[in-house]
């Protein structure tokens, strides 16, 4: 630190947020420092309160939400008291915002340019035509294609990764000193979450812009921030240099949310062969009316291992487990259930074959009915499935309960709005175990949660697993699940298998381009692993633009 | 209208003026600093709206009759305005002190619309039921040696008769006893449409909503066409109909007109049960138990409808006041609730003339009125309910 | 832009559909009547012969599928039959003063009916959407609590209790209006209009409470969005974020919501005019419902239908062509 006065100085700020007509803290205390130049991860688990002190950092609060204590400075100025005209002189001129959804945050009436060059134009800051070749260069220097026509298209002609940069870009339209990222890359798929880092951070970088990263991916902010800070139910746990905090965390907090990347299972014995596998997808073709979605998917579960299916939004993962389940019949192609062949609509499946295939769904607040009890909920698939009555079912239940480390007496009666995240994830693994099923289906099931409730949820299945030899077919997009808890993983893209087999064997090059790409777009702790992958593949390798190559 | 115009520029003026003079007396506190000019002239229309309503109270207690008479109904209506918000006051308190914890807690959280709406509808819930106790004459008992059309108000030098407090009609029945067994056949009858139209279109759209397929485009379609007709006309168009067919029939022409509100009605249940229903049909918890091999009977009832209560509730409140008010409209044009059954739409129509006596007699006009108010008290408390109802909900979901 | 016309002329041809089905259902509901037309015209008492010209005259001895037709043709080329009142009357006295067809009857009666809309439309349009946005502005104030109570309260109360309240203290406590609207043929505009302004501001009341809410819903429903939230934090005076960036998004639902609510004035039309005694098609729906004059009463529900189903049309047309992503596909 030089003794240049900080460009933002937040000194013990507390903001409250409203719901059933009383104030709730949500930052009790926090104090923050930017110097000119610098970039601060900001990061936390959800309902840690970032957003919201992000935007306060800007003097600004959304509905329902309040400053009760601390003061707010950009520049000397002092925010919380300044006029409104100052601020809005303030804003979008010297401090930008670039926000979570650029789909959203878009305004959907105007084209891209027209809502890029507003702010220097308004702010006088540039004339029209001088903001519009601005632009252009902008779109070029953030990589987006055809920047020399981009802008004058509608936002919803545009897709979310380019959005998202056109955004960095509006924000940058009056080089501001200080930029706020909230979670700019978090609805993104990986291939392209890594362009859009890459690019927002040369832009930065070029720029010497100030900026406070948002985020609650440990591995991205690593890439990003040049110090980082840990917010904690709206108390900050430290504040660090980058790579001092990821050497050397010294809170146990901080400690746990690195340790749950080291989560790994041991190795298991290769399928005998000529075992029967427990499912089996056989030359499966899908397709949503007379749209096709799946081709020719074939892959083998076995019991007692997870394989994991991975592949970005849309690449067919769950649209197999619906054929799987018999929820959509296949065109083509059949699912076979120990050796016998399933009836492709699940109304055609007996009780028995409906009872051996289970699923556990990603989203626990839809997947539970909220009008019931918890044990009411897991008692259902008990009675219904193995006629169980009365103290017997009861029985069941509670030992169920206790299976995913629930008390009984505790939680039999609650309601599922009063559980946390996690623990409704466990009554939905509990409801699935209570059907005693030989196969079970994880789809997504930990991407809702934060990190470390999200490690737990892994250790529960994988113990369960092998107290009782399922089989799991283990949706998802995150490689670092799939690295802890598979055993054999399948590559999805467009509907096709690219690519399948043992999981050591798929982190291993050399493997598909497709699979190349998508293993390497994971960021990972390394605070030099985007400008090494940068470095060894070039620009135009990583995200959209390679894709689209293959 | 000069007057009123230059009125309106004087507010202007003084809300300049009075923001000015926030600014300068509070050093530019921001309070005044960043107040929009629109609210400044907000702040001086609403009072001199206040004063204004303060200075015709003022006029309707005057000496002279002739002021006073001319300011008697803003004075009632003021009057009524204060005494209902301090009803709906105590009543809140009442609420919060005693009952339940979750009563308690409800009672709470509660806006003084609500407690208001929640009373009214009590004292009318109460009034219906028990409408023989409280009436002093029968609804159809045309009192021997009782003149008709005596002046409400009971003061004999007004043309009123103490025994009549609220005066009686064209015919010389009381109208009190009118009003009240109002009460019981008007909303009983709205009550009861209501609850068919639910009963219909709450069945189907589920139905349709957990079916799918051909049975809900089938239903859909058709609810399309109906909905296509304006409902007071069709059940106008349909009323004609049944007015010829129940007399051949033998059955009494309140009984169709039940039948057709209610079919008319069930079509908009069906549309927002059908809307409910899809919500609920998507979640994975409906996926779970299809997959689990269950039952229509158990994804209806154990599944889909304990989730749908909220929002069918709210619906019916809505759809009852625009049944109550359907009704009224039909017996106001004389083709609903037929007579001699005592009914506020039909009352209003038989009265309606004497609101042009109000500038000599004021307290003769206040019968028709007394029966359109009971309409409009009612509609006024449920939607205020609903609203409450409404809002908590969409509260709930942030 | 193919996009948009393929899907307005898919509306178009719905609407099309619809007003067909709409009059079958009408013409099914009439004929669901009991016993004879003739008889119940002309009484027990009716010779057989007055009995067998009327039907002759009225075509009801043709099988119903073949009288429909011939009423929609009819209805098609502006003929809508024969009024059952007028024709007995002019059986009677042997004469035809050509009033005996239903159009005659309706044309001036509509004429008068669509005024009172315009009126009404008139002043409630700006009103309610200038209320519904100041209300939507300034949420939670007192103004936007104070409007919230009013407009509960005025679309819950009848037409006629409105009516009645406005009668009372601008035509007979201030004697400003006259509380009777007697409109005839050849009267001069100014006082004309000076005769339907209590119907029509009792309608304004009704309509402007609905259409308010409904704006200041739409309109709170678009200042949440993510994209105001944007706007402001560019800097924006609130000035421009109102009208540069809501408004262009807010003029669909609001296009919506006017479409929506003359449809509703409607239906409120036919209890004011009865309780103003004015000579629109309302009141003559609801003397024809009395007298079961069914050739009148098949007419004007179907004129009713038709208007109500051609503003909920225009309402849909309208929020298609203003949503960018369909004027702008990809």
């Amino acid at each position: 630190m030089t003794d240049e006065p900080p460009l933002v100085k937040i000194r013990g700020i507390k903001l409250e947020g409203r719901s059933d007509e009383t104030w709730n803290p949500i930052i009790n205390g926090v104090d923050l420092t930017l110097a000119r130049g610098e970039v601060l991860g900001l990061i936390g688990e959800s309902g840690a309160g970032k957003s919201t002190l992000g935007l306060a950092a800007m003097g600004y609060t959304r509905d329902g939400v309040r400053i009760s204590d601390g003061t707010v400075e950009f520049d000397g100025i002092d925010l919380l008291t300044a006029s409104a005209a100052i601020k809005r002189d303030l804003l979008g001129k010297r401090i930008a915002y670039v926000a979570q959804s650029a789909a959203a945050s878009f305004n959907p009436a105007h084209k891209l340019m027209e809502q890029h060059v507003e702010g220097p134009v308004q702010h006088g800051v540039n004339d029209r035509g001088s903001s519009e070749e601005d632009g252009i260069e902008l779109y070029r220097k953030l990589r987006l294609p055809n920047p020399d026509e981009i802008g004058f298209r509608y936002p919803h002609q545009v897709s979310g990764g380019q959005l998202q940069r056109a955004m960095t870009a509006m924000a940058m339209s009056c080089r501001p000193d200080l930029i706020i990222f909230d979670e700019p890359t978090t609805a993104l798929d990986v291939t392209t979450q890594i362009e859009v880092l890459a690019s927002i951070r040369d832009i930065v970088e070029q720029y010497n812009t100030a900026a406070i990263y948002i985020t609650h991916d440990l591995a991205v902010v690593a890439q990003m921030a040049d110090r980082i800070k840990v917010l904690l139910k709206g108390d900050e746990v430290e504040t660090a240099d980058t790579r001092t905090m990821l050497s050397a965390p010294t809170q146990e907090y901080t400690k746990s949310l690195w340790a749950v990347r080291s989560f790994e299972r041991p190795k298991k014995p290769a399928v005998s062969t000529g075992a029967v596998p427990v499912i089996s997808v056989q030359n499966v073709d899908a397709a949503y009316g007379k749209v096709p979605v799946l081709y020719d998917v074939s892959f083998d579960m076995h019991s007692g291992r997870t394989v994991a299916v991975v592949g970005e939004s849309g690449s067919g993962k769950s649209t197999t487990a619906r054929c799987i389940t018999g929820l959509l019949p296949p065109t083509a192609g059949q699912i076979m259930l120990d050796g016998e062949v399933l009836p492709a609509d699940y109304r055609k499946r007996s009780k028995d074959q409906l009872r051996q295939v289970q699923m556990i769904y990603q989203m626990a607040d839809t997947a539970l009915n909220p009008r019931m009890s918890i044990g009411q909920i897991i008692a259902r698939p008990v009675q219904f499935y193995l006629g169980l009555t009365g103290a017997e079912k009861r029985k069941r239940v509670d030992a169920l309960l206790e299976e995913i480390e629930l008390e009984p007496t505790e939680y039999y009666n609650r309601l599922p709005s009063e559980l946390s995240g996690g623990q409704k994830q466990r009554i939905g693994i509990a409801r699935a175990l209570a059907a005693e099923p030989k196969f079970i289906i994880c789809d997504e099931v930990t991407s809702a949660l934060d990190q470390l409730v999200a490690e737990g949820i892994l250790r529960l299945l994988a113990r369960l697993q092998d107290q009782l030899s399922l089989s799991y077919m283990f949706i998802t997009h995150d490689l670092a699940t799939v690295r802890a808890i598979a055993d054999e993983v399948v590559v999805m893209k467009d509907g096709r298998v690219i690519e399948q087999g043992d999981k050591d064997e798929m982190f291993r090059p050399p493997h598909h381009a497709y699979t190349d790409l998508l293993l390497s777009s994971v960021p990972e702790m390394d605070p030099d692993w985007l400008s090494n992958l940068l470095a060894e593949r070039g620009v135009d390798n990583i995200g959209d633009a390679a894709v689209d190559k293959m | 209208m000069i007057w009123f115009v230059a009125a309106l520029l004087g507010m202007a003026a003084i809300a300049w003026v009075f923001r000015f003079a926030g600014q300068t007396v509070t050093g530019n506190a921001p309070r005044f600093r960043d107040m929009p000019y629109g609210v400044a002239y907000g702040y001086v229309l609403g009072t001199v709206v206040v004063l204004w309503l303060a200075w015709a109270y003022m006029q309707g207690l005057s000496e002279d009759t002739a002021i006073a008479n001319k300011f008697f109904f803003l004075r009632i209506a003021i009057e009524g305005f204060i005494i209902f918000a301090i009803a709906a006051w105590l009543f809140r308190i009442l609420g919060r002190t005693i009952g339940t914890a979750w009563s308690r807690k409800m009672f709470r959280s509660m806006p003084l619309t609500a407690s208001f709406g929640i009373l009214t509808i009590l004292i009318y819930a109460i009034l219906a039921i028990f409408a023989p106790a409280f009436a002093p004459y029968g609804q159809e008992q045309i009192i021997p040696g009782v003149a008709a059309n005596i002046v409400p108000g009971g003061d004999v030098a007004l043309g009123g008769n103490p025994d009549f407090p609220l005066g009686t009609d064209q015919i010389g029945r009381d109208i009190m006893s009118r009003l009240i067994y109002g009460a019981q056949n008007t909303v009983g009858i709205a009550f009861a449409t209501t609850l068919l139209a639910f009963l219909l279109g709450g069945t189907f759209g589920f139905l349709a909503a957990t079916l799918g397929g051909w049975l809900d485009q089938i239903l859909s379609r058709l609810v399309d066409v109906l909905m296509a007709i304006p409902s007071l006309i069709f059940a106008l168009l349909l009323m004609t109909i049944a007015s010829v067919w129940a007399p051949q029939l033998g059955i009494p022409l309140t009984v169709f007109m039940v039948l057709i509100i209610a079919v008319i009605d069930s079509t908009r249940v069906f549309r927002l049960a059908r809307a409910v229903g899809q919500n609920i049909v998507v979640m994975d918890y409906i996926e779970a138990a299809k997959l689990r091999g269950e039952g229509l009977g158990y994804l209806v009832f154990k599944e889909i409808l304990p989730n749908a209560t909220a929002p069918l509730l709210a619906e019916f409140g809505l759809r009852f006041c625009f049944v109550f008010l359907t009704i009224a409209a039909l017996s106001f044009l004389g083709v609903g609730i037929q007579p001699p059954l005592a009914d506020w739409g039909t009352m209003v129509r038989d009265l309606g003339g004497f609101v042009n006596y109000a500038q000599f007699a004021p307290l003769a006009a206040t019968a028709p009125l007394l029966a359109a108010g009971a309409i409009a008290l009612l509609t006024v408390a449920v939607n205020f309910v609903v609203d409450w109802m409404l809002h908590k909900s969409s509260g709930l979901k942030e | 832009m193919g996009n948009v016309l393929t899907i307005i002329l898919q509306r178009l041809a719905l609407g099309a559909l619809t007003l067909l089905i709409v009059s079958i259902v009408i013409f099914v509901a009439v004929n669901l009547l009991p016993g004879d037309f003739a008889q119940n015209i002309l009484g027990q008492g009716a010779t057989p012969e007055a009995v067998d010209s009327i039907r002759r005259d009225l075509g009801l001895d043709q099988p119903p599928v073949t009288r429909y037709f011939d009423w929609l043709g009819g209805v098609l080329q502006g003929d809508l039959g024969t009024s059952f009142a007028q024709a007995n009357f002019a059986s009677f006295t042997g004469t035809d003063s050509g009033a005996t067809t239903v159009a005659a009857q309706i044309a001036p009666r509509f004429a008068n009916t669509m005024f009172l809309a315009m009126v009404t439309a008139i002043i409630a349009v700006p009103l309610s959407i200038t209320l519904g946005v100041l209300a939507a502005l300034y949420r939670n104030s007192v103004f936007d609590r104070a409007a919230n109570i009013t407009t509960l309260s005025s679309i819950s109360s009848p037409e006629f209790f409105l009516a009645y309240i406005l009668i009372l203290f601008l035509a007979v406590l201030n004697p400003i209006l006259p509380s009777l609207s007697n409109i005839y043929e050849g009267m001069a505009f100014s006082e004309r209009l000076q005769k339907s302004l209590l119907p029509a501001l009792t309608l304004t009341l009704v309509v402007t409470a609905h259409m308010m809410r409904m704006t200041r819903a739409a309109i709170i429903n678009l200042l949440a969005s993510p994209y105001i939230e944007m706007a402001r934090l560019k800097g924006l005076s609130p000035m421009r974020v109102i009208v540069k960036h809501a408004l262009p998004n807010a003029l669909a639902p609001i296009i919506n919501v006017i479409a929506l609510n003359l449809a509703y004035l409607i239906t409120g039309v036919v209890v004011v005019e009865v309780v103003f005694v004015y000579p629109g098609i309302g009141q003559l729906f609801v003397d024809s419902v009395k007298i079961r004059d069914i050739p009148v009463v098949q007419a004007c529900c179907l004129i009713f239908a038709t208007a109500y189903i051609l503003l909920n049309l225009t309402a849909d047309i309208m929020s298609i062509l203003s949503n960018p992503r369909l004027r702008h596909p990809k």
